[in-house]
Parts: structure tokens; sequence; C-alpha cells
């Protein structure tokens, strides 16, 4: 049997060339994408902002009355709420942002959330509640310094790691890529105003799980070509290990993609948004492996010495004295 | 590289077995099929997004508890002072701003009020309670350390816990979660519970009961102000057709604690739902002697600062027994039976996050992530085995091992399969095969850089090794952090991930390679197709 080759042996493109030009891509995108969350800014769920969210399934028509939905609540004095489509056309999930000082005092949030359930209960006879989620503004502050936390200390965790099992270079580069994944993570929630959850902020951790997974792949190689061609110049030793990795990196990403599609298209609509992150973070994260992580070394000067274990004092006076100097 | 003693190759297997074993019960109960009784029976728990359920978060105020226990203290300075021998006399009391500060007549008897204070303020721990200061040598100010109110509220959450464990027991639900979570929350978990409303109206009363006896009825203007001299002003609970309140005895009555027992059942004349209730030796006493002493008096009813009745005592009542009426409904009168039972709960707790999920949902949801699971899983294989054949297939097969053995882990350490779980799932299942992409990725190089076909796959497992335990070293990182400070859905997921990193690495390297090695060895092929 003739087996498939995603990638042909020895490709030999130069990645590196383009390191300029998509550095300033990259630096740009950067930037573009916090200059959307902090204009337009995340679209916070109910997790992050506080107030409710109910979804329900009209049991008896093909479809959710979504306008009538939005009057209910809106004449109940909650200005603005959400109501969207969920997964099946009659099934429907409904945001209320509590007003500041309902949301701030725990009994009156509870009400308001009793009230608009009632409301909406007493209303349409085939209403079925599959759900609701009420978290108060406390509770919600909370979520957000806990989730950044989450965000920050995992990257310069890893970044630690990174540089501890290789050279500073190496921590700083990966940070940066992960940097550049988490940005454009965001910036895309902000530019489509997509529903920012904490399962999103799981999202971004799985990403920044996989995008360094995929700078590792290709960090192990660069140190081992450093060890092999100490005279290659070193954008020429990364476009190398670059290319001795692409097979391994198409081949991870397409079975990743295989095994998340299914989920996007098939699975479960609320797990739809956390998916949909994964997915933009698979390309995001193969991305920035290769322009961000590897570029940072030219510049910050990786040199194959660093891969050569220094003589200490001891060594050099064994030496002299088993007289090979 | 094809030396694969036996001891290893048994404990490999072993490993792969008995962690595939685990998961049936699992499976058995995902699929609502009958597990042999006979059986252990380690099942993955699933969330409430995936069961249906209610999450329920409550929280303590502090600053309740702190103000409790100044009522209480300034209650046991005024009797220690008026029990001295002789009395010292003390006035201007006031409890402004967390402190409790009174003004002692008689400057002479500095010594002995610091004396008599000493000994109830700082009762007998090893922590000190509260600081004392005398300011101008009469006026006594007595403030809470921070450690006080430390212990204050932990024991206040501590007992809430207890009460809160009760009155859900009281429920009858199936294995409800009752866990402290921080310093002032506890959370409560009940999957399958349908109606979150009656589990809020149950936790969010304290419950306090008080018998007291009423002096006359109050006026509006009375309840407005809230207190009148002498006695108490309490409102009516809404809804009892009674607009005012009445004003009792400040002193004296009879509290819930001396309930033994409360049970809801209906009044025989009128056959309206009541609460029934049976005092301790000690409350029944109290009630006999209050009842024989003021006859034909009204007596209140006051749970939580309202009355809920005030009948007229016709007869003394030795029994010990009593029923509470007023305007209930079979099932508010069912939930006031199971607050008196618990006790009242030391503080007030409120809800300050909700969230349910209804039974046909998580089927649905669960329905829908295993579809997507499978069909993930067989395109992830096709590829694998179109890719890299026999080296596919091991692949496969490890993939599947991988599957059952992080079901079955998760099942035997009693973890919960959550939503956001799923997706680790499927995450796990692409990156699962990542180290054999890169193992063979290396062999296919080895192999065209000449290198001889045992010595190529040798090789292959070898560099490969070491980008892979750095990439599971990282993830693993990152999965522990997100399980520490990821609350709810987010620990389902970093759980799943963490397990997921284990059991992939296991099934991917060491058991293909022992596959690997014995077809080696058994064939010995020159040439291989990769």
């Amino acid at each position: 049997m003739k087996l498939l080759k995603l990638v042909p042996d020895d490709t030999n493109i130069k990645f590196l060339k383009w390191r300029f030009p998509f550095f300033i891509v990259s630096i740009l995108l950067i930037a573009g994408s916090w200059a959307m969350v902090f204009t337009k800014g995340l679209n916070y769920g109910v997790d992050f902002a506080g107030g409710l969210e109910v979804r329900a399934t009209f049991t008896e028509r093909a479809e959710a009355p979504v306008a009538e939905l939005r009057e209910d609540v809106e004449n109940l004095g909650y200005q603005s709420p959400v109501v969207q489509r969920f997964g099946e056309d009659n099934q429907v999930s409904i945001r209320v942002r509590l007003p500041d000082e309902v949301a701030a005092d725990n009994e009156a949030a509870q009400a308001a959330a009793n009230e608009v359930v009632a409301e909406l209960q007493g209303n349409y006879p085939d209403f079925r509640l599959d759900g609701n989620d009420n978290v108060s503004g406390k509770v919600s502050g909370e979520f957000r310094e806990d989730a950044i936390f989450a965000l920050v200390a995992a990257m310069l965790a890893v970044a630690l790691y990174i540089w501890i099992r290789f050279e500073w270079q190496f921590g700083v580069g990966a940070l940066f890529a992960l940097f550049h994944d988490v940005s454009l993570a965001l910036g895309m929630f902000a530019l489509f105003q997509m529903e920012f959850s904490l399962q999103i902020i799981a999202a971004i951790l799985a990403i920044i799980g996989y995008s360094l997974n995929d700078t590792i792949v290709v960090y192990d190689r660069i140190r081992e070509n450093l060890k092999k061609y100490r005279k290659m110049p070193l954008p020429e030793l990364l476009d190398l290990s670059v290319n001795e990795t692409l097979a391994r990196t198409v081949m991870t990403s397409l079975t990743l993609l295989l095994a998340l599609l299914p989920l996007l298209f098939v699975g479960p609509a609320s797990l739809f948004g956390l998916t949909a992150a994964i997915t933009l973070g698979l390309f995001v994260g193969t991305y920035s492996s290769v322009y961000m992580a590897a570029p940072l070394l030219v510049w910050m000067g990786v040199t194959s010495d660093s891969f050569v274990p220094e003589e200490t004092v001891a060594d050099r006076q064994e030496k002299v004295a088993r007289g090979e100097v | 590289m094809l030396e694969f003693p036996t001891w290893r190759k048994a404990f490999l297997w072993g490993v792969a077995i008995v962690g595939m074993l685990l998961s049936l019960p699992s499976l058995f109960s995902l699929a609502n099929l009958d597990w042999p009784e006979q059986l252990p029976e380690p099942t993955i728990n699933l969330g409430l997004d995936l069961a249906g359920g209610s999450h329920i978060l409550l929280e303590a105020d502090r600053a309740d508890v702190a103000a409790t226990r100044l009522e209480d203290l300034e209650e046991s300075v005024r009797n220690a002072m008026r029990r001295a021998e002789p009395r010292i006399r003390i006035g201007d009391v006031s409890t402004a701003d967390g402190q409790l500060s009174f003004l002692l007549d008689d400057v002479t008897e500095v010594d002995r009020a610091r004396a008599e204070l000493e000994t109830i303020m700082n009762g007998t721990g090893p922590v000190r309670e509260w600081d004392l200061q005398v300011v101008d040598g009469q006026r006594f100010v007595l403030t809470p350390t921070q450690a006080g109110l430390d212990n204050a509220v932990d024991a206040a959450m501590e007992g809430a816990l207890r009460t809160v464990g009760i009155r859900i027991d009281g429920l009858g639900t199936r294995e409800p979660t009752i866990l402290r979570q921080g310093d002032t929350r506890i959370v409560v978990q009940v999957p399958g519970l349908q109606d979150p409303e009656q589990l809020k109206e149950l936790l969010g009363k304290t419950a306090k009961l008080e018998f007291k006896l009423v002096e006359r009825q109050a006026s509006a203007e009375e309840v407005q102000r809230g207190f009148v001299a002498g006695g108490e002003v309490v409102p009516y609970a809404e809804g009892e057709g009674f607009p005012n309140g009445v004003v009792v005895q400040r002193i004296g009555g009879i509290d819930g604690e001396t309930l033994t027992s409360a049970q809801q059942s209906f009044d025989p004349r009128t056959n309206e739902p009541v609460v029934s209730i049976t005092f301790n030796p000690d409350g029944g006493r109290r009630f006999a002697r209050m009842t024989t002493q003021y006859t034909g008096r009204q007596f209140a009813i006051i749970l939580d600062g309202e009355v809920i009745s005030a009948p007229r005592m016709q007869e003394p009542i030795q029994n010990g027994q009593s029923q509470i009426s007023g305007s209930f409904t079979v099932e508010s009168a069912n939930n006031l039976a199971i607050q008196l039972r618990s006790g009242a709960l030391p503080v007030d707790l409120s809800v300050v996050e909700e969230r349910t999920v209804g039974p046909d949902l998580g089927a649905d949801s669960i329905k829908q992530g295993m579809f997507a699971i499978l069909i993930g899983t067989l395109l992830v294989m096709g590829l694998m085995i179109v890719t890299y054949g026999r080296f596919g297939i091991y692949a496969t097969v490890a993939l599947v091992i991988n599957v059952f053995m992080l079901l079955g882990i998760m099942a035997a350490l009693n973890m919960t399969l959550t939503l956001p779980g799923l997706a680790g799932f499927v995450l796990t299942i692409g990156a699962a095969v990542d180290a054999n992409v890169l193992i063979n990725e290396r062999i296919r190089e080895e192999r065209k850089r000449g290198r001889r076909v045992v010595a190529a796959v040798e090789n292959g497992y070898k560099e490969a090794s070491r980008a892979i335990y750095d990439a599971n070293v990282t993830n693993f990182i990152a999965g522990v952090l997100l399980f520490n400070f990821g609350s709810g859905p987010i620990k389902g997921f970093a759980v799943v991930l963490v397990v997921g990193l284990f059991t992939s690495v296991f099934t991917a390297v060491p058991l293909t390679r022992m596959w690997v090695a014995g077809w080696l060895r058994k064939t010995r092929p020159t040439d291989i197709n990769l």
C-alpha cells in the first residue's frame, strides 16, 4: 500500500526570508487585537459580567419567539436583553444584565432572576426551562480576576520552564508567541462580539498548550541542529529546523482539526464557542511558532555555543592534570 | 530496543488492561445498561451540566457575624455587670463602628470592671478575641481583634455547613455535595434537582424561631420606628392580613434551639397545613410555665424577626408540644419544618451564584458529545492509518486504549466529567497521536538518512522523546494552573487534560514501542513501509 505523504520529502521553504514583513504583520495583529479589546470591548457572558442567563426550549413550536421574548423582558424593566437562538431553532438563550444597584445586592439579584423566569414561564405554556445561570456582580468580578491570573500565571510558568530546559532566548521567544496567540484570540472575540465566558478561558489555555507543543517541537529541533551544524548561519538553521519538522506540524494540526470539526458541527451547542476558539488557536498557534518564536531567536542572538556545556574550572584543572592541554 | 523483558511486557499490558477495565462500569452507566451488582462500581461522575441539577454558591457576610457577635457581647457585658457583687453600674452603652463602648458610673471601679470583662471577653481559647481600652479613666472601649473575628466567622461557617447539610438531607435528594469554599462561602450541588427554587427557599432563611409574650398590638408608626420603651416591636410577616405588628417583651421567651422535632402536619380543626413541634424537656418546662402563667394572653411566634402568628394561650400546655400555623402551603410548612429541625443558621447566607441545568439538556449534550468524539476518533484513526500504515495501526490501537484508560482512571479517581470535559476529551484525542506523529516522522527521517530499520526505529523513539517530554510537561503545568485557578466547568476541562496527558504518553510511547519491537523481532524486515 502506498502511504500518504502530506508534505513532500526534503522541503526547503525559506520561511525566515519573510521574517521582517511577517513579524510586522504579527505586531500589527497584536496591536489591532488589543485595540479591538479596548474599543469594542469583550462581550462578557454572565460568568464575567454578572446577571442571568436563561436557556429554554419551546416544546410546541418549530421556532422560538425571539422578538416577543425580548419585549417581555424589556417590559419587566431590564434594558437590552440578549435573546439568541441556541442549538435548535426552538431553543433560545436569554441573557439579562442587571442594573448595577440590583447586581450588587444579592437578594435583589435573586428576586430579579426569579421574576424573569416566572414571567416567561407564565407567558408561554410550552416554555421548558433547560437551565439558568445567575451570577452576582461580586462573584463575576472574582471570576474575571481569577481568569486573568490563570492566563498570566500559565504563560509565565511555561516560559520559565522553557528557559530552564533551553536558554533564556527560547523562553522569551515562547512567551512572545503565547502572547501573540492569546492576543489574537481575545481580538477575535472582541471583533465578532462572541460571548466571552469561563469556557473561553479554558479554550485559550488549551491554545496556549497547543501552541507551546508546536513551539517546543521546533525549538527541540533547533537545539539539536545547533549542536550538529556549528557553523551554519542562524536564519538558515531555523529554516532547516522548521522544514524538518514541517511534516509533523501539518500532520498534528490536521489530526487535531479532524477531532475538532465533528465537535464543531455535531457537538452540543453549548460547546461551540469553546471549540471555535480552539480551532482558531490551532492556526494561530502554528503560525506563531514559526513567525514569532523563531525570528526572535535570530534577533536575540542565539548561538551554537548556547548548548555546548561550559568548561568549569574543575574540568579545566582535570584536563591539565591529565596533560591534555 | 528489540529486547522487552517479560516482566516489562506484563507490566505494560497490566496497566493498560486494568485501566480499560476500570472504564467498564462508566460505559455501562452512560449507555443506561445494568451493571452486575456484585461487581465493584467505580463510575465516572457526571457534572451538573451533563447530569442536570443545581449548583448554588452561598455566601455569608463577615459584617453580619461581627454585628451578631457585638450584640452578644453587649448582652454578656450587661449581665456580667449586673451580676457582679456589688453591682457595677454602667451607662451610655453604644455599639457604633463595630466597637462596644460604655461609661462607668463610678470611676473607682475601673479595676473590678476590667476583671469582670476579662472573663467574658477572651473565653478560654488561646486567641485574644477583643482588645480593651479605657479612655479618660471611665469610658471602656472593646474592639474586636482580627483573629477573634476570623475565629467567629470560621465557627459560624462550620455551623452553617452542618445546618445546610441537615436541611438538604431533609429534601431527600441523591448525593448532594456540600463544600466549604474559601472563608465565607459554601457550595451546594444537587444532581438531578428539578426545582432550584425550593432549594434556595430552604437555604435562604436563617430560621431563627422565638416565642415571646405579646404586650399589645403595635401601631404603624411604632413598627416604622422599630422600638418602644421596655419592649420590642416585631412586624407581621407579609400576607398575614395584619397591617402592623406587635410589641413583645424584650427579655424572656423561648427560642428554636429548644426544639427536638418539627413536622409538617394538618390542623385537625381547620385542616390547614401547620408545623407540629416538640420541645426538649427544658424548653417544654419553660413553655408549660409560660402557658400556665399567662393563660388568656397572646404569644408571638417569631421567625427571622417577623411574627408568623400570635395565638392566644387557651390553656396550659404541659406535654411540650405545640403547633405553628399561619397560612402555609403544604410545601412551605414542610420547608419550615426542615428548617426548624436543622436549627437556625448561625449566619445569614445569600445566594451569589446559581446554575441549573435541566436533565433533558444534559442528556442531549452527552449524546451529541459522544457522537462527536466517536466521529473525531474515527477520522483521526483513518488519517493515521493512511499516513503511517502499520505504524498508524499501532497508533490507533493505542488511541483506543487511551480513550478507555482515560475514562477508567477518571472513574477510579472519582473525577467528574463535565461538558467542557468532553471538549478536553476531543482535544486529548487530537493531541494523543502527536507523540506517534513525532516518532513516526522521525523514523522516516532516519530511514531517509540511510539508517537500517532497527536503528531508525530506535533513534526515532529516542530522539522524539525529548520533545514529547518537554511538550507534555509544559502542558501539565498549564493544566495544573487551570485546575487550581479555574472555577467550576474549567476545572472539568483541566482534569481531563491532565489525566489525558498521562494516559496518552503511556499509550503512545511505551505501548506502541512494545508492539513495534515485537513485530521487528518476529519478522526482521529489511525495509519498512513508512
